[in-house]
């Protein structure tokens, strides 16, 4: 069989041992049944265990699959996980930028705010983790939208006269963010807003959130309405710091 | 023109941390590095002072580094340290006699009893300005100075030296050159006047400790002498107790300003001014910062023993989450308790309470209670514990809390900030400064050395990332407080006497 992967295959065959088996299964009786070595076995069930396809019980070491397995469909990473263990890089970016910052994943065809710093200038703002933004005009919804399998919705709903309705329009522009590994956003959703973003990676690369900036146009864009090159390198620096800690690199 | 940097040393618990701070109290570079827990037995908990020494020692060329900054460029190192654990040491070698016995460490469980059976000891409790408890050093060395053959003789002989965390730190960073301790740290031992700011001759006395072993008492805040060692020709501009550095990172230098820091446990500690409020129900009363020249500040601290613990205990013991930030998914599932409330008295309750042997309770389960409502139940226990203190402080300093500012891992948590706001209803500010322990010693050293001009001048770098306003109507506060209180009572009493 040219072309197949031998140790996905044999990932595949210990998930299907152990949805088939009266509960736990211990390493050997994994291995045994499948007549593989212990060693490989190992090294296929700590890699699964990883990404949350097996689990390990702490008292008896014997495995199950994981819970991750039931959500196969919906949230890869958990909003307030994804929030803990970005804190501590969205901050330096607020700092940095001058800008608020925020963090989307996508719920049901949106974008969910899962994180926000305020502008750091001491207005008065109000937090709105759990507002839900569109998904095409937004520069955190692009990069979702841009690494996500599947088209965007059919009716694209218009903010304002730049806002992307057309869905081919819209399918050049999410090209060029898988290119650039950034989006941004001009006077596409509200008007005078602009906001940059790059994606938020895990385990094997998948794209899990998005984290971005937004503010003023003329304080993120230059004269030619392009965002800054300097603020462009704060947002996508602190993606990959994000990414690192979330293990995307490994 | 090189740019200026700030450099703070936070010797914490588990770990020391050397952290770079530029003018605008942003951080720069980080380099941590554990250190070893010692468990000789059950309730005792040490630390090789040498080891931590050696780790500041290997951090300093790697947070320059990574900074990518020049030794010339410090303009300033402050210390933070973890309180009230001690050491003492040769004075001629260097060599710590014995271990450095932690803050959490019990074993003058036995001594503290018999000292407070003496009738001086509340004479002590009025000058030191706290209760007798094996949680401060002076017991601690005490106890050491009992334990060690020989050692009491070579104490009174001047031959050891002694201190907590950041006594030690300088006493090596100077070539041994100052011996030297800040009054937030003397504050924090029961042997120091808490209102003379040196050491007191009858505490000293109550508890037998030479006073040749002491370090001399400075100013949190003025000079502790140019580092010979790790960081070479660098002023020591500041030195704070962990939780007095968390206050003055958090900038709050005027009276009635609090912060509390969420972790494991939570440490609430409120700025009182010039003024030492007579410590009551279950508070106490610590030095929060002393600038040279000046005049001390002083604070209310109230301790909650378990918070973020009680959802490690969750996940952990009960394992119905994976992660701890998974707590608030959970509780997000839910509208409400459900009618049912968890008291983590683990270990009996600290303030307001201080009793030793209540033990927890989960109260008013029925067969509606689900997992969700357990969640909501861990949360509110931390958000109620947090009322309680505050309410304690309220009293105590004639003062009013008006904003409390947040830091700490627990922070990350939107639904347990929204529930702090509410049940105390007040306004909850997380600023934009992950390093809030570390800002404060890096912020204390500049403005000894003119880094930073003055307060106003830290102020002005202190930015509020996120508010939390409260929402919830009064009457159902009212009533969830007062279950609360009941849930309380029902802990009352649990372990009986023998």
């Amino acid at each position: 069989m040219p072309g197949t992967v031998q140790a996905i295959e044999r990932a595949a065959a210990i998930l299907r041992t152990l949805a088939g088996g009266p509960g736990r299964l211990g390493l050997s009786e994994i291995a045994r049944t499948l007549d593989l070595a212990k060693g490989t076995t190992h090294g296929i069930l700590r890699t699964l265990q990883l990404v949350g396809f097996v689990e390990q019980d702490r008292v008896s070491g014997q495995y199950q699959l994981g819970g991750a397995l039931l959500h196969l469909g919906t949230s890869f990473l958990d909003i307030n996980e994804l929030r803990s263990r970005s804190i501590n890089w969205a901050d330096p970016l607020a700092a940095r930028s001058g800008q608020a910052v925020r963090i989307g994943t996508v719920l049901e065809g949106q974008v969910l705010v899962v994180h926000h710093v305020f502008r750091p200038d001491d207005t008065f703002q109000t937090l709105d983790v759990g507002a839900l933004l569109p998904l095409h005009a937004t520069a955190l919804g692009k990069v979702l939208l841009a690494y996500r399998a599947g088209g965007p919705a059919a009716d694209l709903e218009t903010f304002t006269r730049r806002t992307l309705t057309d869905p081919r329009t819209l399918a050049v522009a999410l090209d060029g963010v898988r290119e650039s590994g950034w989006a941004f956003e001009v006077d596409e959703f509200l008007i005078g807003q602009a906001a940059v973003a790059a994606p938020i990676r895990g385990y094997g690369g998948l794209v899990v959130g998005a984290i971005g900036i937004s503010g003023p146009v003329e304080r993120l864009c230059d004269s030619h309405y392009r965002p800054l090159p300097r603020l462009v390198t704060y947002v996508r620096d602190a993606a990959r710091a994000i990414s690192r800690d979330l293990g995307a690199t490994r | 023109m090189t740019e200026k940097y700030v450099l703070a040393i936070d010797q914490g618990t588990t770990s020391t941390r050397c952290i770079v701070f530029d003018r605008r109290g942003q951080l720069v570079s980080l380099a941590q590095q554990e250190h070893k827990q010692y468990f000789p037995r059950p309730g005792w908990v040490e630390h090789d002072a040498m080891e931590i020494w050696r780790n500041v020692e290997r951090l300093a060329p790697r947070v320059l580094r990574r900074a990518g900054i020049g030794l010339d460029q410090l303009a300033a190192l402050g210390i933070a340290n973890q309180r009230e654990t001690t050491v003492i040491w040769d004075r001629r070698t260097g060599v710590p006699v014995g271990r450095a016995i932690i803050w959490q460490d019990t074993r003058t469980d036995a001594l503290v009893h018999s000292l407070a059976a003496l009738s001086a000891s509340s004479e002590i409790s009025e000058i030191s300005g706290l209760p007798l408890a094996t949680y401060f050093s002076g017991p601690r060395l005490r106890w050491m100075l009992d334990h060690t053959p020989g050692l009491r003789a070579r104490a009174e002989r001047g031959e050891v030296l002694c201190g907590t965390m950041e006594t030690w730190l300088i006493w090596n960073l100077t070539g041994r050159a100052q011996h030297v301790t800040d009054v937030t740290n003397a504050s924090r031992t029961m042997l120091l006047d808490v209102r003379g700011l040196d050491w007191s001759p009858r505490a000293l006395d109550f508890f037998g400790i030479p006073r040749a072993m002491l370090p001399t008492v400075r100013p949190s805040i003025g000079g502790f002498g140019t580092a010979s060692e790790a960081f070479p020709g660098v002023r020591i501009g500041a030195a704070l107790g962990d939780q007095q550095a968390a206050l003055f990172g958090q900038t709050c230098f005027t009276p009635g300003e609090a912060k509390c820091t969420y972790g494991t446990g939570s440490f609430l500690l409120l700025n009182t001014g010039a003024e030492l409020v007579h410590p009551g129900n279950g508070l106490l009363s610590t030095v929060a910062y002393q600038i040279a020249g000046a005049p001390a500040v002083y604070a209310l601290e109230g301790s909650i023993a378990i918070t973020g613990s009680l959802v490690q205990w969750f996940r952990d013991q009960l394992e119905l989450i994976s992660s701890a930030p998974e707590i608030e998914t959970l509780a997000r599932t839910v509208a409400d308790n459900g009618g049912c409330y968890i008291v983590p008295a683990f270990s009996g309750l600290y303030a307001p309470y201080w009793r030793s042997e209540a033990r927890g309770v989960i109260v008013g389960l029925t067969s509606y209670i689900t997992k969700g409502h357990l969640a909501r139940a861990v949360l509110e226990a931390t958000a109620w514990q947090t009322r309680e203190v505050v309410d304690a402080m309220n009293a105590n300093s004639g003062l009013t809390l008006t904003t409390l500012k947040v830091d700490g891992g627990m922070t990350a948590d939107n639904l347990l900030m929204q529930m702090i706001a509410d049940v105390l209803d007040v306004p909850v500010v997380r600023p934009l400064a992950v390093e809030t322990v570390s800002l404060g010693a890096a912020y204390a050293a500049g403005l000894a050395v003119g880094y930073w001009p003055d307060l106003d001048g830290l102020r002005r770098n202190w930015h509020i990332a996120g508010q939390w306003m409260p929402a919830m109507d009064p009457a159902l506060r009212d009533g969830e407080y007062a279950n609360w209180r009941r849930a309380v009572e029902r802990t009352f009493d649990w372990i009986q006497p023998a």
